[in-house]
């Protein structure tokens, strides 16, 4: 709860953070800002193994650091539990996508309408109908997830995060396995969700869906930060081609 | 709503027959004494405690995911609070029943902090191991009766037939009681985060549900109804035993009729208790056969219909006497034909339908 000292608050900051599983060291002294306000797109690229999916964890809560701290909105919430710090506006899809099997559509995103919110069931109707609907979902509302396709699995994950109402939204290989067009339909629906005012970090391979959808790119091997930036400059830079192309990886 | 172009339904139409034949169930089971033996009600009692204390872990294993093989120890304490607040304390032996609740509610609180650092199978030996502990610590006080155990006093001054007409009537309130108290909560917000929590609790914490605080919610509504039930067996039985009261063999049962039944479903402990007991029945006269039928129905369903044999129903006919489920119906006919169109739609959706 300590309050962030900077005078201009980032929405997300990392600072020195640290995670090992035994003697595999997945983030390694990471620190980085996600800003607030700028309608941030911040892309995630890295070999796999690199960490991506830790630093999701790290910053969700689902993995507490061994060192460092983590802030949101100038708040210190390292030491907060996953469903506070979706409370306070963090959401995030997981890559292999976690419906909730025995229930329809409709309540998997009530569910996250109505707690990410912390509001009631019925003051959660709208939102939930709103975001199946934006999703593409509304005609599946009463189908149970699961019946649902790999690729309605992953709309699924997306709406129920949007539900929560999410100022930082991190989407974890969302478009993995869809085609050309669906990706191009999911860039369109990404844009405008950032449009509103929502923050997005999205780990993704599809490197060129990610380059139309984010403004900064950052790249992490070995758990560290290989490259952030510009994402043309950081694509373009002699590291991020030996390490992220695959050609001297070793 | 209707300007928002949907409805939000609860009910089926299952469930709109079903309470109706439930009602007249129940009000023919309310003047069971009127038209049955004592021996129907002794066999009633022991039916609706079954159900109650299925339905409670049900409950917690079906929709927390608190695989609990402890729950003896709130049975245990149940019965002996029944002793000790009617007979120590002179309090109304049919009221203790429901009291005896609140007191294993009481002992659930400590006993979480313990047995919620466990997970999975640990979580399953701590209960086990701690209702051991109460087990001891009550088979060794010497005022509960020590390893002997007690008689029921208070009950002394009541006529047979009316003691027996008050306990079966407690026992419908206990079991009708358990069935609702259950369903309103599965309908209820908190029922919509335990469902959620069946099915991934990473997920559900990710989504703003305090998963800790549900698990810890459910053990305790468990720990009250079983102690509820545990006091009305005792209060059925006049005599508690240490030993019986503290048995492993009241999970075990609880556990045999929910999988038949149909874990994480209203219905399934409804149809387990059921065929526990009409097994029971038929088998009574053939010793340890039955227990070697039960074993075999058990394993027989586990293999080839794990969602119980109300999991059979579902699957086949779709029928759901207590749904939980909320559904959309979507009234404006703009609205609907927008839903129906697979994908396109000036809201871009994440890839179309084939």
């Amino acid at each position: 709860m300590t309050g962030g000292a900077a005078a201009a608050k980032p929405l997300l900051r990392l600072e020195g953070v640290s995670k090992a599983y035994g003697a595999l060291l997945v983030t390694d002294d990471l620190t980085f800002e996600v800003g607030d306000g700028e309608r941030l797109g911040v892309g995630v690229i890295g070999p796999n193994g690199a960490g991506k999916t830790t630093l999701f964890n790290l910053i969700t809560g689902d993995v507490t650091p061994d060192r460092g701290r983590i802030y949101f909105g100038g708040a210190d919430i390292t030491a907060r539990r996953p469903y506070d710090r979706c409370a306070a506006g963090i959401a995030r899809t997981y890559q292999i996508p976690l419906p909730f099997v025995g229930m329809t559509v409709f309540e998997n995103v009530l569910v996250g309408a109505t707690f990410g919110r912390g509001q009631s069931e019925r003051d959660s109707h709208d939102v939930s109908i709103a975001v199946m609907r934006r999703t593409g979902l509304a005609r599946k509302a009463n189908t149970f997830a699961a019946s649902l396709t790999l690729l309605e699995r992953k709309r699924l994950e997306l709406a129920r995060a949007l539900a929560t109402g999410p100022r930082l939204l991190l989407l974890d290989e969302i478009a993995g396995g869809l085609t050309e067009h669906e990706v191009a339909e999911l860039v369109a629906t990404i844009r405008e969700i950032r449009a509103e005012g929502v923050t997005i970090v999205w780990i993704e391979h599809i490197v060129h869906a990610l380059m139309t959808a984010v403004d900064r790119l950052l790249v992490i091997h070995l758990g560290r930060r290989l490259a952030d930036g510009n994402p043309r400059e950081v694509m373009t830079s002699s590291e991020v081609r030996k390490v992220y192309m695959g050609i001297d990886v070793t | 709503m209707t300007a928002a172009g949907y409805t939000i339904e609860r009910g089926t139409t299952a469930s709109r027959l079903g309470a109706r034949a439930g009602a007249v169930l129940v009000a023919a089971l309310v003047a069971l004494p009127f038209w049955g033996s004592s021996g129907d009600m002794r066999l009633m009692v022991e039916f609706l405690s079954m159900l109650t204390l299925a339905q409670m872990w049900n409950l917690l294993a079906g929709y927390g995911g608190l695989v609990s093989v402890g729950q003896q120890a709130y049975v245990g304490l149940g019965g002996y609070a029944l002793i000790v607040l009617a007979d120590f304390l002179d309090v109304n032996p049919f009221v203790s029943v429901f009291l005896a609740g609140f007191v294993t509610a009481a002992f659930a609180l400590p006993t979480a902090a313990v047995v919620f650092r466990f997970q999975g199978g640990y979580f399953a030996v701590g209960t086990w191991v701690v209702a051991e502990v109460y087990y001891l610590l009550v088979a060794n006080s010497s005022a509960l009766g020590g390893g002997l155990g007690r008689s029921l006093q208070a009950i002394r001054g009541i006529a047979r037939a009316e003691r027996e007409r008050l306990t079966y009537w407690v026992a419908l309130v206990v079991g009708v009681g358990a069935v609702a108290l259950v369903y309103v909560l599965l309908r209820s917000r908190r029922g919509l985060a335990l469902t959620a929590i069946r099915d991934s609790a990473r997920a559900s914490e990710s989504l703003g549900i305090n998963v800790f605080r549900s698990k810890l919610f459910v053990y305790v509504v468990a720990a009250f109804g079983c102690g509820v039930a545990g006091a009305l067996i005792y209060l059925n039985l006049l005599r508690i035993l240490p030993t019986a009261a503290f048995s492993v063999n009241w999970t075990a049962s609880m556990i045999f009729v929910v999988v038949i039944g149909g874990i994480g479903t209203l219905e399934g402990p409804l149809v387990g208790t059921t065929v526990y007991f009409v097994l029971r029945e038929f088998l009574a006269d053939y010793g340890a056969w039955y227990l070697i039928v039960l074993g075999a129905v058990a394993i027989l369903v586990m293999l080839w219909a794990p969602q119980g044999l109300w999991g059979l129903v579902t699957a086949r006919y779709g029928l759901r006497f207590f749904p939980v489920q909320r559904r959309v119906r979507f009234t404006n006919e703009a609205t609907r034909s927008d839903a129906r169109r697979s994908g396109g739609g000036d809201r871009a959706p994440l890839g179309s339908q084939a």
